[in-house]
């Protein structure tokens, strides 16, 4: 039973869809799993040696926006006090340096070697005190996913979407999804609160809420879309597009051919 | 008055040609174009071509035959299994593009015979009279007369003005059921669960909130004191989404000195903690999507954006009031707490809301 019914599910036109689904979701999670793991080093004390090189390559990089002593200026925020965990959000999703002004950062190629990002951290976090780099067992996604869904939304679905698919805000900004989103980004976004995002600080959504927030999310990525192509998960804005431009055009192009005479 | 009339005399005397503009009928201007010439269709010209037509038409009613049989297999071939969605999707799926072929196969095989081999001649029907002939309506005048006289509607008076009573009166209680859309729910729109003292509590776990936890920048989502207590019973749970649906409320921080606050509210915040309410003025969606910098607040559902700084005044989109702000202070214990209720309806305009 079993082997026939492999059989006929290897026949099906969905085959060739379900392999490509699933070397994405292995590759997927797999990225995820690798990068996770990386700025748990991180979150460790720095070294003085890591304080005067993030020191130099922030000179170098950063300064002309946001001041020799990151004090900030017209162009840029002071950086005093806004940790590590902030530095290595902005840097490793590439949002930071950045490219151009305008209404939000966009996330771009990585600019920095995993080491100088470490470094700049370490160089911002000896300013004062300010959030640190998640530890590991806040990440391990083993939280409670129905739990952390019913936080997510609560807290952050009005922006992100109900399962993370992202939307608009004012001005041109908007919330980015966080389909591929590392659990140490999602953990570093909401204690820092990057650009027009509000702060999820451990007084509002404790510790545990935040592994349950990212266990959420990981699950929700790994979840089948039943009812088929999912078309980005936005909504009715586009399953209504869909409709109204295929399904209705579909019914134009019928009409027109009833209508036809033939040749 | 004698004046005007003249006046309307001199103008009746000037000849002025008005334009007609699209009350002007050119009598030629739709002319009847007749049938269009016809057009021989390729197979009517050519013996190969009308059997390709043919082959086509049966090759649809074939793949109609296919499709069906491949429905009646995709029904016990794709197994459901319990409630395992997939197994129910892909049943659902295959079963209905079999039917649908089924049927697209019929249709678009009738169609194509007929437009390719069935006759083509254009024919154009007269349309005929809709008025009767006067025989028919005569014959119709006396049917009725006919059917007045055997029941004696004109006759009994008793009878007929008894039907007008029951005709006058079996509407009404179709009228008297609209009853149930009442009554009317007092003062239930005008009042939430805030009251004086009552604690900010967190979305959903319905813990207390320090002044202190919350920071520059932070948003908190709020429930007032003992509505997460509602939630935990069944026999309350509707009670409790009703009262919710009304006392939703966002808390931010923000520096103190961005804020404008008008003399009559400098003591509803607490260092620059504000709390609004979370229904839209507009038609009632939840506003609660916050920019850290901007201090604008935008509900998803129609873009109407909300200055936070400035009482939450309307800055764009179609609501019409600022959203109705908490007053909050703290407690001995430093929670944040209630200084009542809001001052004004939540929510959406409704029909004896003032302003």
């Amino acid at each position: 039973m079993a082997m026939k019914k492999l059989k006929n599910a290897r026949r099906s036109p969905w085959a060739a869809v379900a392999a490509i689904a699933a070397g994405l979701i292995i590759t997927g999670s797999g990225y995820a799993a690798a990068t996770a793991s990386t700025p748990a080093e991180a979150g460790s004390a720095y070294t003085a040696d890591q304080v005067d090189a993030g020191h130099k390559l922030f000179l170098s990089n950063c300064a002309s926006c946001h001041g020799k002593n990151a004090e900030g200026t017209a162009n840029a925020p002071s950086l005093i006090g806004v940790g590590a965990a902030s530095v290595l959000f902005q840097v490793e999703t590439g949002r930071m340096p950045g490219q151009a002004s305008g209404p939000q950062l966009q996330v771009k190629p990585v600019q920095f070697k995993q080491a100088d990002i470490d470094s700049l951290a370490a160089w911002v976090s000896s300013l004062a005190p300010g959030p640190a780099a998640p530890s590991a067992e806040y990440l391990a996604t083993k939280g409670n996913a129905s739990r952390g869904g019913e936080i997510f939304r609560i807290n952050c679905a009005m922006c992100h979407n109900a399962v993370g698919a992202g939307g608009a805000l004012t001005g041109g900004k908007y919330a980015p999804p966080l389909t591929h989103t590392s659990a140490a980004h999602i953990y570093e976004a909401m204690i820092t609160g990057p650009q027009n995002m509000p702060v999820f600080s451990n007084s509002n959504l404790s510790l545990k809420d935040k592994t349950d927030v990212i266990t959420y999310l990981q699950e929700v990525q790994t979840n089948p879309s039943i009812g088929g192509y999912d078309l980005g998960n936005l909504g009715p804005v586009v399953e209504g597009l869909f409709a109204w431009i295929f399904m209705l055009g579909g019914l134009v192009l019928i009409t027109m051919w009833l209508g036809a005479k033939s040749n | 008055m004698s004046e005007k009339k003249n006046d309307l005399v001199k103008h009746e005397e000037v000849e002025y040609q008005y334009d007609a503009g699209l009350a002007k009928v050119n009598a030629d201007k739709f002319a009847d174009p007749g049938i269009e010439p016809h057009r021989v269709r390729m197979t009517d010209k050519s013996v190969k071509h009308e059997k390709t037509a043919a082959r086509q038409v049966a090759a649809l009613f074939f793949i109609s035959i296919a499709g069906s049989i491949f429905a009646i297999w995709a029904y016990f071939g794709f197994r459901v299994y319990g409630f395992d969605l997939n197994s129910i999707r892909n049943n659902a799926l295959f079963l209905g593009l079999g039917i649908a072929l089924g049927m697209l196969g019929i249709g678009i095989g009738a169609v194509h015979w007929a437009k390719t081999l069935m006759p083509d001649a254009e024919v154009s029907e007269a349309r005929h009279q809709t008025r009767g002939t006067e025989e028919t309506r005569a014959a119709a005048l006396e049917v009725i007369k006919l059917a007045d006289e055997e029941s004696g509607f004109s006759r009994r008076k008793l009878i007929r003005r008894s039907l007008y009573g029951a005709l006058a009166l079996f509407p009404i209680p179709g009228l008297v059921i609209f009853r149930d859309l009442g009554p009317n729910p007092s003062d239930k729109l005008k009042h939430t669960m805030w009251s004086a003292g009552a604690k900010l509590m967190r979305d959903p776990s319905g813990t207390p909130i320090k002044a202190s936890d919350v920071q520059v920048g932070s948003v908190f989502h709020v429930i007032p004191e003992g509505l997460a207590e509602l939630g935990e019973s069944d026999a309350t749970y509707g009670k409790m989404l009703e009262e919710k649906a009304k006392a939703a409320v966002l808390l931010v921080r923000v520096d103190p000195a961005d804020l404008k606050e008008s003399d009559a509210r400098k003591d509803w915040s607490y260092q620059g903690i504000v709390a609004y309410s979370k229904i839209c003025t507009h038609v009632g969606c939840p506003v609660a999507l916050y920019e850290q910098h901007t201090h604008h607040l935008l509900c998803p559902c129609h873009q109407s954006t909300f200055d936070l700084t400035d009482e939450c005044k309307v800055i764009f989109g179609p609501a019409s009031r600022p959203l109705p702000q908490l007053p909050i202070t703290v407690d001995a214990e430093g929670y944040l707490v209630a200084r009542s209720d809001f001052n004004e309806p939540v929510g959406p305009s409704f029909w004896d809301r003032k302003a």
